[in-house]
């Protein structure tokens, strides 16, 4: 669509991203004072906590999504997809199981998380590195392999939990189960920090994702220290699927409708557009999604139901429209 | 070596018999006559539950097979092209809207939907020109999601999650006699794939092939359809979802005598009840007195075999 009226400096790219900004900038607003009544004081601190585990995740979310797809040179495996938070879960899962559930509640959360996030750490980089360093392994296998996977750990949680005492089950349960509108702040603020310290390692290395994006021989060609730098990002989206997944569990297909639709939206693949893009996109989608359930519809924890509903809608028609062309 | 397979998955039957709380065993079997509490609880509860395994075993393993043939995808089966989703959907609206209808109508309006669920898997590839391998499995799952998303909503607002993932949860402890009779219908799909067998593998060459060498395409996929449907459907509303079943073992029959279906299908049919069986009685002895339900050991044990099969496959492409 030709816009003539539009000054000639204002690349389609930058566009996409003020549009976003600003509508970023509105969900967040609304969400903040939609329906507010009473002190705004308080509602202000309630909301803003709420406000910001929402913004984390989507940051956390769909930066991993995108960096993982340049990694792996694809536009359709994405860390969940791969069952990087089944893993999270078994992991959880684990420590109750052979710990015991005295664990879960007696060690202050942060440390818990911390070990969480670690132990998510060694055992995915283990896993990506087996998977995406090894021999060079055909997409489709990785797809299935990855999907398998997420069964497999998905059934050893579930397999674990049902070897665990009733009385531990519920409380792994309620903290396997967290949902959007529930949040520990000790985590919510460990979580900003981590997140603000993978950003800086992320940033450093912002130069490659373009050349990494190339494929693996054209980005050894071009001069990067291919593996360790895979290596660090895999480490990198590690961390932040562990940070989403505590902060609201398991979503399946909402990266990978960040991803593709920021992709398409900015029409060129360069991160510097597509990452700000996609950030901003996993904002809207969240923020405005839960206000316009919370305040519009009066449904409270139903917003991960309905990205995943369209989230696989969304994507079955990217791929239809993208193999019809 | 079907007979020798054979007599395996009969030897598991027998075990599968006699391992439980309730104590049966030979001994307390011809100790107490007819009417003790051994024979009772023999003919009330181990048989059927027996009978359901090999019964759900055999004829969702065939659902797969027939799947893959239509679909032409060895990746694909009821549970990932949102066939198993669109039954439950089916299932969860009639007992939402109609709860007194008798469970046989109940049945058949689950498995109309996961006719529709599975025609429109079948649409939407239709649409997908450039049909990649790796696509397939990826849409149907895509559309499991979408479709479980549906249900589970639907469940969320009636306040009935709980019982949601209760009986879509794969479990062979709530079979009694009287309540696992559908298999039979199940079965009986299942054996029309036997019979059509044939053009079920000229099918699976194709549409162009199949239609000429005379071949009823249209007909004979959508009689597959059919069997899958009502095979999904009867599977899910007696026992639930059993995941894996019909991916791991026509795959591995598939590596042993080939893709001639009239052969699989006794392999087919035999190995679904054998693995069935194989993974209720750990699930059953695991945590004896306790049981862990089949959905899960079957999770476990199909997802490590299907990883070993399609790394297997990779070396010797690779080699």
């Amino acid at each position: 669509m030709p816009a003539p009226s539009l000054p000639k400096k204002l690349s389609r790219p930058a566009l996409v991203l003020i549009i976003l900004a600003a509508l970023a900038l509105i969900s967040i607003a609304l969400f903040m004072t939609l329906g507010a009544k009473g002190s705004w004081s308080f509602v202000l601190s309630f909301r803003g906590k709420k406000l910001l585990s929402l913004v984390l995740v989507a940051y956390a979310i769909s930066v991993s999504t995108v960096l993982f797809q340049t990694v792996t040179n694809n536009r359709i495996l994405t860390p969940s997809i791969m069952g990087f938070d089944a893993l999270y879960v078994l992991i959880k899962t684990a420590i109750v199981f052979f710990l015991g559930v005295g664990a879960l509640i007696s060690i202050d959360s942060q440390i818990q998380f911390l070990v969480e996030v670690l132990v998510m750490v060694g055992a995915s980089s283990l896993l990506f590195r087996w998977l995406f360093l090894g021999e060079e392994r055909s997409l489709h296998l990785l797809v299935l392999v990855g999907i398998v996977f997420g069964i497999l750990f998905r059934s050893l949680g579930n397999f674990m939990q049902r070897m665990l005492d009733p009385g531990a089950f519920n409380v792994l349960q309620d903290t396997l189960f967290a949902s959007f509108s529930t949040t520990d702040p000790a985590i919510l603020a460990i979580s900003c920090v981590v997140v603000a310290a993978v950003s800086l390692v992320g940033l450093r290395l912002m130069h490659t994702y373009d050349v990494l994006s190339l494929g693996r021989s054209q980005a050894i060609n071009l001069g990067v220290e291919y593996k360790r730098t895979v290596a660090i990002i895999l480490v990198l989206v590690a961390i932040l699927v562990s940070i989403s997944t505590a902060l609201v569990g398991p979503v399946t297909f909402f990266g990978l409708l960040v991803a593709t639709l920021a992709h398409s939206l900015v029409g060129n693949s360069k991160h510097r557009y597509v990452l700000p893009a996609a950030i901003l996109l996993a904002i809207i989608c969240l923020v405005g999604g839960q206000t316009l359930l919370e305040r519009v519809f009066a449904f409270d924890t139903a917003l991960s139901i309905i990205i995943e509903f369209l989230g696989g809608i969304v994507f079955i028609f990217l791929v239809m429209r993208k193999s019809a062309r | 070596m079907l007979i020798l397979a054979s007599l395996i998955t009969l030897a598991m039957a027998v075990v599968s018999l006699f391992v439980g709380v309730s104590d049966v065993s030979l001994a307390s079997l011809f100790a107490g006559g007819m009417d003790s509490r051994a024979v009772e609880v023999l003919f009330i509860s181990r048989i059927p539950r027996t009978m359901a395994l090999m019964l759900a075993g055999g004829s969702m393993a065939i659902a797969g097979l027939v799947m893959q043939m239509i679909v032409r995808n060895r990746f694909v089966e009821p549970s990932t092209t949102g066939t198993m989703e669109s039954a439950g959907l089916g299932f969860l609206l009639v007992t939402l809207f109609a709860p007194g209808w008798p469970l046989i109508a109940k049945m058949a309006v689950s498995a109309l939907f996961a006719l529709g669920g599975t025609a429109l898997f079948l649409r939407i590839l239709r649409a997908v020109p450039l049909r990649d391998v790796l696509l397939v499995p990826l849409i149907g799952i895509m559309l499991a999601g979408v479709i479980g998303a549906v249900t589970y909503f639907v469940a969320y607002r009636a306040n009935l999650v709980a019982s949601l993932l209760a009986w879509e949860m794969g479990d062979f402890s709530g079979v009694l006699r009287g309540r696992y009779e559908l298999l039979w219908i199940g079965l009986v799909s299942a054996m029309l794939a036997y019979i059509v067998a044939d053009r079920m593998t000229l099918a699976g060459m194709g549409k162009d092939f199949a239609t000429n060498l005379g071949i009823n395409h249209r007909a004979v996929v959508s009689l597959g359809l059919s069997i899958v449907a009502v095979v999904s459907a009867v599977v899910l509303v007696t026992v639930g979802m059993i995941p894996f079943l019909g991916l791991i073992v026509p795959n591995v029959v598939s590596l042993m005598v080939g893709d001639n279906m009239r052969r699989s299908v006794p392999w087919v049919a035999v190995g679904g009840a054998g693995i069935v069986l194989a993974c209720d009685i750990t699930g059953r002895l695991i945590r004896f007195p306790y049981e862990i339900p089949i959905s899960v050991v079957m999770g476990v044990v199909g997802s490590v075999v299907f990883l070993y099969l399609l790394l297997r496959t990779q070396k010797r492409v690779a080699a």
